[in-house]
């Protein structure tokens, strides 16, 4: 083999993992700070000035007061945002329908008056990230009576505000509607303090 | 109409894509195309060569071999010793062997097989410095071997076939980082990460859990690993990670960008052979054998899965939602991975494992298929070339002529280097499935039981043959065994099939042109699309109908049954 | 060319074939019954592994013969014996288009039996010799009633000869010393007179031994599209081999046990057994159809570059016109006599034995009473060359010509002789009208012109338009003028003509067509053809012709008939059109034969699959038996096809693929599930299961 093709490609790769890999990625590091310092952090999200989460990035929310999220599969627990996971249960797996029946159970639990066939799957089956920040907005709206009770507040409101954090399709072109748990949340949050 | 609406969109910009970035990359090809010479430059200079220092197939093979073989070694070396390298915020250390070189093999190869969870094994330096870097690389080989044997049928009489060097220059410099800067920046403001400063730990969140949250330079990856058809994210669960794919948008720029370059080829291709009917006849093929798989998965996924079917969630509005992403939905979800099924890409939005049997057949089916529709960055235009030979190898003999693709005969040699390039991916494929499944160390993979473990291990050569990258997660493959079989399956998937591609760039370059006539097999018409999608469909299915049957078509056909 | 050296008018392409190529049903008994025997020779592995599909089948075969004999069992037992049959059947079918050749060889053998010859010693006296001694360069004597011992050339006189032991054409043909008919075959007859004959071929090299080889495809080598198919159905069952192969640990991953027949039986069924059986049967059957047209082929690679030719050459005398160009008027320039141009025409034309100068002896008779004379003494003929252009004689102080118009004129000029002003317009009147003028002088001046009319062939018009949608250019070659040749390519609708061509102009033709990457077909007869037959895709040698055209050239038409050239072309493509076909329909068939035996592979672990059993087939075996049997059978039943050859029906490329694919891909799809349900039924009616 003619050495001087080794010496070629070694050049280029080096020359490239300076270039395109080093170089080119502190430029949109740099960038991103400088524009969108926000996004290019993580969208964090802050709250009587500390930083309580991110925006993008789902909770384990287990108190009745707050919207619940979807079941995560990470491990060693729910929502660990170091290792996102999927469950990966085949749709023949045995271990999927105990879950599911695992998660069902809870969610009738918790929101007594809901029958199975009313529940929409996506709060009974895991994510694909295990991260989850959104829900459906019938799963939403499923838990506002619960929300409501826990908080003291009418069904109403409670349902109104689902309504106004339900994000439709990106210019009605692309995506699916969904509501994301954190701000609901904190929106009802906000809600509480401004009640007497 | 939601769905509808957004295969609108996709159709429209890919269209565009199609036209004006088609056009562009047979300029930029051609040499048309100067405006950063200042970069273009330096680089000949410091590799000794030039756009004049035309090469031979061989030489032009032997420079593309040697240039992964380097690179497979500087990647490997990176990931060994990142713990001693900067950029190491979580003090991971240094990648396993095995591990390192299954990695530096599958980002090589463009394949993004990826045996780790990116947050929890790589540091920066090796994301940015050994993976980010060869998803440029790899990408910008795969569309030189595909340029060189469009050359071979735009040439005549011809020794040569271009220089391998500045294939890869040209089309990094004038094509892959300008796009990349751009979706990155966009990705970035929809809030794709792209930071330095390690994990973000959160304490007292709303309900008092405390959150450490993974960060890093993901935006800069996700968009060229995608313009690239790599498909490898910078986090374990890839795009489904709602900080690498932060929202709808983001969903329908990633299959924008993955589709756009393999879409394109085809009118660089009828550019450079002189008739753009000839490209489109290949971009119909491709869409529609495309449309299909999408048509076919997404109405599978709308579909509740089994499971929930059986726990009595008897909710027929939304579809298999295991495994998915609310913001994403069931079928979009499924949009997205057929979208990287039939690209060499592999990227997910979704848990490929958790789709219905169908759906996931949808996906196995599409890299069983050679990933021709649209395929890889380059690997699609080279590999549906490949099938379009054939094609109109037994065409042109029901015509009663010496068969002749744009003028250059198909003759014995070409159906000779045809036949392996298409002969190498399901040999590949399906030898090496059957030794994991006889023995121990691939027996142990599975996670799952019945056919679906089957499916398993099937999916994950199949993913790694044609150098896709996609998993059915569900497999637990970080093992010597899985590291190194895979690794042979990459590469043997990768150069196996580029090596008799150039071959054959060299064969017809040196033809001369039979003029066309009305007894002419046309190649630019109805028929010959039929004829290449019947090529591609007989042998992807001939070969794998038994291997599939024991997989998803027996689970899908076991109604409700539980293994 | 212009005048004397036409070829004779042709034999009209008789209806039925004949001569060598008696033409022969497909299944005469005593082929069929030689055929047979051949069938199982061939099973001889080191024969086998010459086809890469059916070594497969027989070493499939082998492998389920020791499954039978180690456990043995009715389905076993019967798989391996339609396995075997399968391989017989391809034997079968290649013996049987070999034994076509075999049985046309055989008689062409028997008109090779000893014949003696008349040997001359260099003294003149002759000696009786067995030809089988005769070398090169040997001078015979072949008088009335003798056999021509060997090929040679007539050194001495003029015979007719009868040559229908070769070419099948009774009727006598004029042989003599010089010119281009001077060749002799061995094994034709002389019909009268005496000729001697100086041997040209090597004893074993002579015309008839190599029609013999060729027929019989004793050195039969694989064309250029045949080794390109051959590697493709190799690479398809390489393909399937794994395929196959994989399913055991497959199978024993799902819980399975899979039976070894089942699986060969399934790789057997997958590889493509229908071409690959009938590959070899096509290719002697095209060489085959090409004999039964009296063309004679050189060989496999010829045949199929026919079918790719673009450019046809074709001589316009004798192809597209009638070969006799008849005199029709004599025009004189002013202030000459008609009855003096005639008769000065008829004088010049006296010693031209060619159609065209009898005409002109006619018209002059016919016109004037002018009688055809004996010419006493004091006169020299001044016969025709390629570079003179004229013919005549000189009488006296007299020297009249007749010839081309420039050439008469030039060399009127170089005498001094003026040319009258109603010459050119009286040219070009009759080269526009599509005749050919001569122009008669005598001494310097010049008398008028002859018109010689061309009569263009019936029916000529529609088969260039056939070629044309089949997208083949054709090219008239003449050797008249400018003027002339447009008229008559016109009238006969061919695509292009090259006038007053020269072997030179003709070779320069070629290969400007073959740089612009066509190829080209031409007819010749002549010595100064050969290089232009040679380098030509396609040479078509007439058998008229000389013996340096006819090695020049790659098929030699017994018939002598230029517009043979057109079916050497459909053939060509037919032959291409057959295996494209057999290709697809073999492919097509697999999908069938995936949902006989799938389900029945694995529906004992899986009953799920029995859902894939949508032909409803009895049983596993059955199904897997039924898919066998429909294999083999489906050889025999496409033999037939193989030897004829599809259906050819000159058309545009699409329409031909369109047909093709609708009848051999979609067909091929269809049949085999009605075919394996048939025979799924049978099977149990008869209580097999």
């Amino acid at each position: 083999m003619n050495l001087r093709v080794l010496w070629s490609a070694l050049r280029l790769v080096l020359v490239s993992v300076v270039v395109l890999g080093l170089g080119y990625n502190l430029l949109m590091v740099g960038i991103g700070e400088a524009v969108f310092p926000g996004q290019a952090n993580g969208s964090l999200v802050h709250y009587h000035g500390r930083v309580i989460g991110s925006k993008l990035i789902g909770q384990e929310f287990t108190s009745a007061r707050f919207f619940e999220g979807r079941p995560s599969a990470t491990s060693p627990t729910p929502y660990n945002a170091e290792s996102s996971a999927a469950s990966n249960y085949g749709p023949t797996n045995p271990a999927l329908l105990q879950e599911i029946r695992a998660n069902l159970a809870r969610v009738l639990k918790q929101n007594p008056g809901i029958k199975a066939s009313q529940v929409p799957p996506d709060l009974v089956e895991s994510s694909a990230s295990g991260l989850d920040p959104d829900i459906s907005p019938r799963a939403a709206y499923l838990q506002a009576p619960r929300v409501a009770r826990a908080n003291h507040l009418p069904v109403g409101t409670v349902r109104a505000l689902v309504a106004s954090h339900v994000v439709g399709r990106f210019a009605g072109l692309y995506g699916a509607p969904h509501v994301n748990v954190l701000e609901l949340n904190l929106a009802l949050l906000k809600l509480d303090a401004s009640q007497p | 109409m939601g769905f509808f609406w957004t295969i609108v969109v996709l159709v429209v910009v890919l269209g565009f894509a199609w036209r004006f970035l088609g056009s562009y990359m047979a300029a930029v090809f051609d040499g048309r195309v100067h405006f950063l010479g200042w970069l273009e430059r330096p680089v000949y200079w410091a590799l000794g060569t030039g756009p004049d220092h035309e090469q031979t197939w061989k030489r032009y093979a032997v420079s593309m071999i040697v240039y992964s073989g380097v690179a497979i070694g500087v990647a490997y070396l990176i990931m060994r010793i990142q713990g001693h390298l900067p950029l190491d915020p979580q003090h991971l250390g240094g990648v396993p062997q095995a591990l390192s070189f299954n990695t530096a093999v599958s980002f090589v190869t463009n394949t993004n097989w990826q045996n780790y969870g990116g947050e929890t094994t790589m540091s920066y330096f090796s994301q940015i410095g050994a993976l980010t870097v060869q998803q440029f690389a790899s990408c910008a080989v795969g569309v030189a071997v595909a340029i060189a044997l469009v050359r071979g049928f735009a040439r005549r009489n011809s020794p040569t076939i271009g220089n391998f060097w500045v294939d890869v220059t040209r089309f990094t410099i004038y094509v892959l980082v300008p796009v990349s800067f751009v979706a990155g920046i966009i990705l970035v403001s929809q809030g794709a990460v792209q930071t330095l400063a390690g994990p973000a730990t959160i304490h007292d969140a709303l309900n008092g859990v405390t959150q450490t949250i993974a960060r890093g330079p993901a935006a800069f990856m996700g968009s060229i690993m995608q313009f690239g058809t790599n498909g490898g994210g910078f986090f374990n669960v890839d795009l489904a990670h709602p900080l690498e794919n932060p929202t709808g948008l983001t969903n329908l720029l990633y299959i924008v960008l993955t589709l756009s370059i393999p879409v394109a080829l085809t009118y660089t291709f009828g550019k450079m052979v002189g008739s753009i009917r000839q490209g489109t006849a290949l971009l119909a093929a491709m869409t529609i054998i495309f449309g299909v798989w999408v048509g076919f998965t997404s109405y599978a996924e709308h579909q509740p899965n089994p499971a929930v079917a059986a726990a009595g969630v008897a909710n027929t509005h939304v579809g298999n939602t295991e495994g998915k992403e609310v913001r994403f939905g069931d079928t979009s979800s499924a949009l997205f991975n057929v979208s990287m099924t039939q690209t060499s890409d592999g990227a997910v939005d979704s848990a490929g494992d958790s789709y219905n049997p169908m759906g996931g057949f949808g996906l196995l089916t599409g890299m069983m298929l050679g990933e021709v529709t649209p395929g890889g960055t380059g690997s699609g235009l080279y590999t549906i070339l490949v099938y379009a030979i054939v094609a109109v190898f037994i065409g042109g003999l029901m015509i009663g002529r010496t068969p002749e693709y744009l003028g250059k005969k198909i003759q014995a040699k070409e159906v000779k280097l045809a036949g392996l390039a298409a002969l190498v991916m399901p040999l590949t494929v399906l030898v090496l499935t059957g030794i994991a499944v006889s023995v121990h160390a691939g027996q142990a993979g599975p996670l799952n039981k019945g056919p679906h473990r089957f499916t398993e291990i099937l999916y994950a050569f199949t993913s790694q043959g044609n150098n896709n990258g996609s998993a059915f997660a569900g497999l637990n493959s970080n093992t010597d065994f899985y590291n190194i079989v895979g690794a042979i399956d990459m590469l043997l998937g990768r150069f196996g099939i580029m090596i008799p591609v150039l071959a054959l760039g060299g064969s017809l370059a040196a033809k001369q042109v039979v003029p066309p006539s009305a007894g002419t097999f046309r190649t630019d018409n109805g028929m010959f699309v039929g004829l290449t999608i019947g090529v591609i469909l007989i042998i992807g299915g001939l070969t794998f109908f038994p291997a599939a049957s024991l997989g998803p078509i027996v689970e899908q056909l076991s109604h409700g049954k539980f293994f | 060319m212009a005048t004397t050296a036409t070829p004779p008018p042709p034999q009209q392409t008789p209806a039925q074939p004949h001569g060598v190529a008696r033409s022969r049903g497909l299944f005469e008994r005593e082929i069929l019954s030689r055929a047979l025997p051949e069938a199982f020779l061939k099973l001889d592995p080191r024969v086998q592994v010459r086809n890469p599909v059916m070594f497969v089948v027989l070493v499939g075969t082998v492998v389920t013969l020791i499954e039978s004999i180690t456990s043995p069992g009715v389905f076993d037992w019967s798989i391996t014996a339609w396995l075997l049959l399968t391989v017989i059947f391809a034997n079968f079918a290649e013996a049987l288009a070999e034994g076509r050749g075999k049985a046309q060889a055989d008689t062409l053998r028997r008109m090779r039996a000893d014949t003696e010859a008349r040997r001359l010693r260099p003294d003149g006296t002759e000696e009786r010799v067995g030809a089988a001694t005769l070398a090169q360069g040997d001078l015979v004597v072949c008088e009335a009633g003798d056999l021509v011992p060997s090929d040679g050339e007539i050194v001495e006189g003029v015979a007719s000869v009868d040559e229908s032991a070769i070419t099948g054409e009774s009727a006598p043909v004029i042989r003599e010393s010089g010119g281009d008919r001077s060749a002799v075959t061995g094994g034709t007859k002389v019909l009268s007179d005496r000729i001697v004959v100086r041997i040209t071929a090597e004893q074993g090299q002579t015309f008839l031994d190599r029609m013999i080889g060729l027929v019989e495809g004793a050195n039969r080598q694989r064309t250029p599209n045949e080794i390109a198919l051959t590697i493709l159905l190799a690479v398809l069952t390489i393909v399937f081999l794994p395929v196959v192969v994989v399913l055991e640990p497959f199978g024993r991953y799902a819980g399975a046990s899979v039976s070894v027949v089942v699986l060969v039986s399934l790789l057997v069924c997958l590889i493509p057994t229908t071409i690959g059986a009938l590959l070899s049967a096509i290719g002697i059957a095209g060489m085959d159809r090409m004999v039964q047209r009296n063309v004679l082929a050189m060989s496999g690679r010829a045949v199929e570059a026919a079918g790719d030719v673009q450019t046809l050459l074709l001589d316009k005398t004798g192809t597209i016109t009638l070969g006799n160009r008849m005199a029709s008027s004599f025009t004189p320039v002013q202030g000459v006599d008609e009855r003096d141009l005639a008769d000065a025409a008829q004088l010049a034309s006296l010693a031209d034995e060619t159609p065209e100068g009898r005409s002109v002896v006619v018209l002059a008779k016919e016109r004037f009473g002018i009688r055809e004379r004996a010419l006493d003494g004091g006169h020299e003929f001044v016969p025709f060359s390629a570079i003179t252009r004229m013919s005549g004689l000189d009488v006296g102080s007299r020297q009249i010509r007749k010839g081309a118009a420039d050439s008469v004129k030039r060399w009127v000029a170089e005498q001094g002789g003026s040319l009258p002003e109603d010459l050119d317009p009286a040219v070009e009147r009759i080269s526009r009208a599509g005749s050919t003028p001569l122009v008669v002088a005598d001494g310097k001046r010049i008398l008028g012109v002859i018109e010689l009319k061309d009569v263009v062939k019936t029916g000529i018009r529609e088969k260039f338009d056939e070629m044309r949608s089949m997208g083949i250019r054709t090219v008239m070659i003449t050797g008249d003028n400018p003027l002339t040749a447009a008229a008559i390519a016109q009238e006969a609708g061919v695509d292009d003509f090259l006038a007053e061509a020269t072997p030179e102009t003709k070779m320069e033709l070629i290969k400007a067509e073959q740089q612009g990457g066509k190829l080209v077909a031409m007819t010749g007869d002549g010595t100064n053809d050969a290089p232009a037959l040679a380098q030509a895709d396609v040479g078509v040698a007439m058998n008229t012709g000389t013996t340096a055209a006819k090695e020049a050239g790659n098929m030699v038409d017994l018939d002598s008939n230029p517009t043979k050239l057109i079916d050497v072309v459909e053939i060509g493509k037919q032959l291409l059109i057959t295996r494209g076909a057999l290709t697809t329909f073999s492919i097509a068939n697999d999908i069938a034969k995936y949902f006989a035996i799938i389900p029945a592979l694995f529906v004992a672990t899986y009953p799920q699959l029995g859902a894939l059993n949508i032909m409803g087939l009895h049983s596993p075996q059955s199904a897997v038996l039924s898919a066998v049997i429909f294999n083999a059978l489906v050889i025999v039943a496409l033999i037939p096809l193989a030897l004829r050859g599809v259906r050819f029906r000159a058309a545009g490329s699409a329409s031909i693929l369109r047909r093709n694919v609708f009848i051999y891909g979609v067909g091929g799809i269809i049949v085999p599930f009605l075919g394996i349900k048939l025979i799924d039924l049978f099977l149990v009616a008869v209580h097999w299961y």
